[in-house]
């Protein structure tokens, strides 16, 4: 159901590719055996629909083999669906590769024109951006050079840099901002913050998901074609890890739905230390203080020299520790049926805020993973301190005599 | 997380991102993509001659070099007549036009798979592109010529020189629509371009470029077939217009005169490259059809 307010309207899309075993690719072939060829076909999008607002950014996540290569494709025009629409309002500009149409033995500043020109921009426009373009690729000295005496790096700011001067209603990308540098990486996101802040539309595939929870407003997730979650960011990465964890063990592969409880971290429950095993309910501790938490196993194949990782960040999804218990020195019993550990944090120097857990359970043998449970639990600090920041320390100030 | 109040309402309508599209929303597109198709005719010049020592007057020379070795040889020969090389240089370049539309188009495309596959654009950008180049070619070799009729005060038929604008939008056409049906074909049968290779061989015996309009026109006669067989060829009419008008109706020089080409009125000429235009304007009409039909599994094939 469209709105005045959809940006993109991915309409029940479906696409099948007929892929021949033994492709026919000339007259003289296809003289010879007529029309006779044998396919497989293969079904990358079933009945997927989407529909992204005005102003929103959506995340994109799915596996390799998932279909998100091939939706983005659909979206950007270039694929066309075998049954259903997509439907955009306004200028919609896929950045799927970087420097389209640069040849090397021209100069960059006629590399820019010929990249714009592909992106439909008229020479006006172009003109009118150029000096923009150029500095924001910082290659003022090198512009008239030809790009093939440019670094890969110059070479990727300066097909980014023509694509974010585009001016777009919508603009599509996916993994080609992967590429570069961290300060070029930095850059990428500040623009894509802007395109925000000015109501622009945008959709991001990736596999990245930090960068989700970052940026999106929303995420929806591929699997086999199909989509089976649209909604919270943080509740689609969930799912995705889980369900990537699904297809790892020997279970049988979930078909679509959502994970709620079972997966083999059963379950996760935090208690102050000490405390009572079944008493529930919301508590907090300060700084300095004991948490438990109560992990519930339940294998589905029994593991010989087991390793529990533990990763605690806060509610900016700023990482906060990391570490598992391979690393720490600490020794996991086999784990053959299920049962319970706990696992003590025993001083937690850390300011107020609330911080979520993300527990894995991997085998040290072979590296696999058992079970993986995002955002599992939360445990909550309320410091009486004044500080600001995310660790506690005692400070203390004395006087030198002398 | 994007200020409702402070975002652009956009105030266009939906639009379908791929699909079928009128004839007219086909040349609309491609209208939008001008920019793009000039800079791919700029692009194709500038790296050609970017690192040679001549640069584009490459281009010039060729017509010059021809005109040497085809004197020579026909000198040599005993064949032809008067000025033989500059009457062959009169259909050569009209005819070169064409052909090397026609090959590079037919790869415009399969050459260009990445760029298909990643960016949304009309493809029918790419074989236009290069019917843009060749006619790039045309102008600097048509130059070249002009200045050798100047050179040797050859006597140009005025009263036929206005036709040859309509001559050379009748060749385009022809590329043009020929460009469309050969580059969408290759992608789907990679033969094609070889195929074109045997095709436009035996076009150009077809075309009365080496041989003059007259002899063919009677040995037609003398075996019973009427002549106006040789219009068939959309590339004839366009050739005989610029022999006419450039280099003249009867051969130059003393002795007796034969009749190259037919005695017909400038507005004769000027109907039968109309008949041409009018019909392959129809095939042109097709050959977007087909292309726009052809372009929706384009990205895949490749």
């Amino acid at each position: 159901m469209t709105s005045d307010a959809t940006a993109v309207a991915v309409e029940q899309v479906s696409k099948t590719f007929r892929i021949s075993t033994d492709p026919v690719m000339s007259f003289k072939e296809r003289l010879v055996r007529l029309w006779r060829t044998s396919h497989v076909t293969f079904d990358a999008l079933r009945d997927v629909s989407i529909d992204v607002r005005q102003g929103e950014t959506v995340g994109i996540i799915g596996h390799n083999g998932s279909g998100k290569s091939t939706l983005l494709k659909c979206m950007a025009g270039i694929i066309t669906p075998t049954s259903g629409q997509v439907l955009v309002r306004g200028r919609l500009t896929s950045l799927l590769e970087l420097g389209a149409g640069f040849h090397p033995e021209l100069s960059g500043r006629e590399n820019v024109y010929i990249n714009a020109a592909f992106y439909g921009m008229a020479r006006k426009e172009i003109d009118r951006r150029f000096d923009e373009i150029v500095a924001f690729a910082e290659l003022d000295r090198f512009i008239d050079e030809p790009v093939k005496h440019y670094s890969s790096g110059m070479y990727v700011r300066l097909g980014f840099a023509v694509a974010v001067n585009l001016d777009p209603d919508v603009l599509l990308v996916d993994e080609v901002l992967a590429v570069g540098d961290e300060l070029f990486q930095a850059k990428c996101l500040s623009r894509i913050k802007q395109f925000q802040r000015e109501g622009r539309t945008i959709v991001f595939v990736t596999h990245d998901a930090a960068t989700v929870r970052q940026i999106c407003d929303r995420a929806v997730v591929l699997d086999r074609g199909s989509v089976i979650v649209d909604g919270r960011p943080d509740e689609a990465i969930s799912t995705f890890r889980e369900h990537l964890h699904g297809s790892l063990s020997e279970r049988p592969a979930l078909d679509g739905e959502a994970l709620g409880d079972g997966g083999v971290i059963a379950e996760v429950a935090s208690r102050p230390a000490g405390a009572d095993g079944d008493r529930s309910g919301r508590f907090h501790i300060e700084p300095g203080g004991g948490v438990d938490l109560r992990i519930t196993l339940r294998p589905v194949s029994p593991i010989a020299e087991p390793i529990v990782a533990i990763e605690i960040s806060d509610r900016n999804d700023t990482l906060v520790y990391s570490a598992d218990t391979d690393g720490l020195g600490i020794k996991v019993p086999p784990i053959e049926e299920a049962c319970r550990l706990v696992l003590g944090l025993e001083r937690v120097w850390l300011l107020s805020g609330e911080f979520h857990v993300s527990i894995k359970l991997l085998d040290r043998a072979d590296g696999a993973v058992h079970g993986w449970r995002e955002h599992a639990t939360t445990f909550e600090v309320r410091s009486p301190r004044r500080a600001e920041g995310i660790a506690a320390i005692d400070v203390t100030l004395r006087r030198e005599p002398g | 997380m994007a200020d409702t109040a402070a975002s652009p309402a956009v105030a266009a309508p939906l639009r379908p991102m791929s699909g079928r599209r009128t004839t007219r929303g086909h040349l609309a597109e491609i209208g939008r993509y001008g920019e793009l198709l000039h800079m791919l005719v700029r692009k194709e010049l500038t790296v050609r001659y970017k690192n040679s020592l001549l640069g584009f007057t490459w281009s010039m020379l060729q017509p010059l070099f021809y005109l040497v070795v085809y004197t020579a040889v026909f000198a040599i020969l005993g064949a032809g007549f008067e000025r033989f090389a500059v009457w062959i240089l009169c259909g050569l370049l009209t005819w070169t036009l064409i052909s090397s539309s026609l090959t590079t188009s037919t790869t415009s495309i399969t050459a260009n798979a990445a760029l298909v596959g990643k960016v949304k654009f009309p493809r029918a950008v790419l074989p236009l592109a290069s019917v843009g180049a060749a006619l790039v070619h045309f102008c600097l070799q048509f130059v070249a010529l002009v200045a050798v009729l100047a050179a040797l005060r050859h006597p140009v038929d005025w009263s036929y020189v206005w036709l040859l604008p309509f001559a050379l939008l009748t060749a385009l056409v022809v590329c043009c629509s020929c460009a469309l049906l050969l580059a969408a074909a290759n992608v789907y049968a990679r033969d094609t371009a070889h195929l074109l290779d045997l095709l436009v061989l035996g076009w150009f015996w077809a075309t009365p470029v080496l041989y003059h309009f007259g002899r063919a026109a009677e040995w037609l006669e003398s075996i019973g077939i009427t002549p106006w067989v040789l219009y068939g060829n959309p590339a004839t009419p366009v050739v005989i217009t610029f022999q006419r008008a450039l280099y003249g109706r009867d051969f130059v020089g003393a002795g007796d005169s034969i009749s190259l080409l037919p005695h017909h009125a400038p507005l004769w000429y000027l109907g039968v490259l109309g008949i041409t235009i009018g019909l392959w304007t129809a095939v042109g009409w097709v050959a977007l059809r087909v292309f726009d039909r052809a372009e929706v599994n384009l990205a895949e094939t490749l």
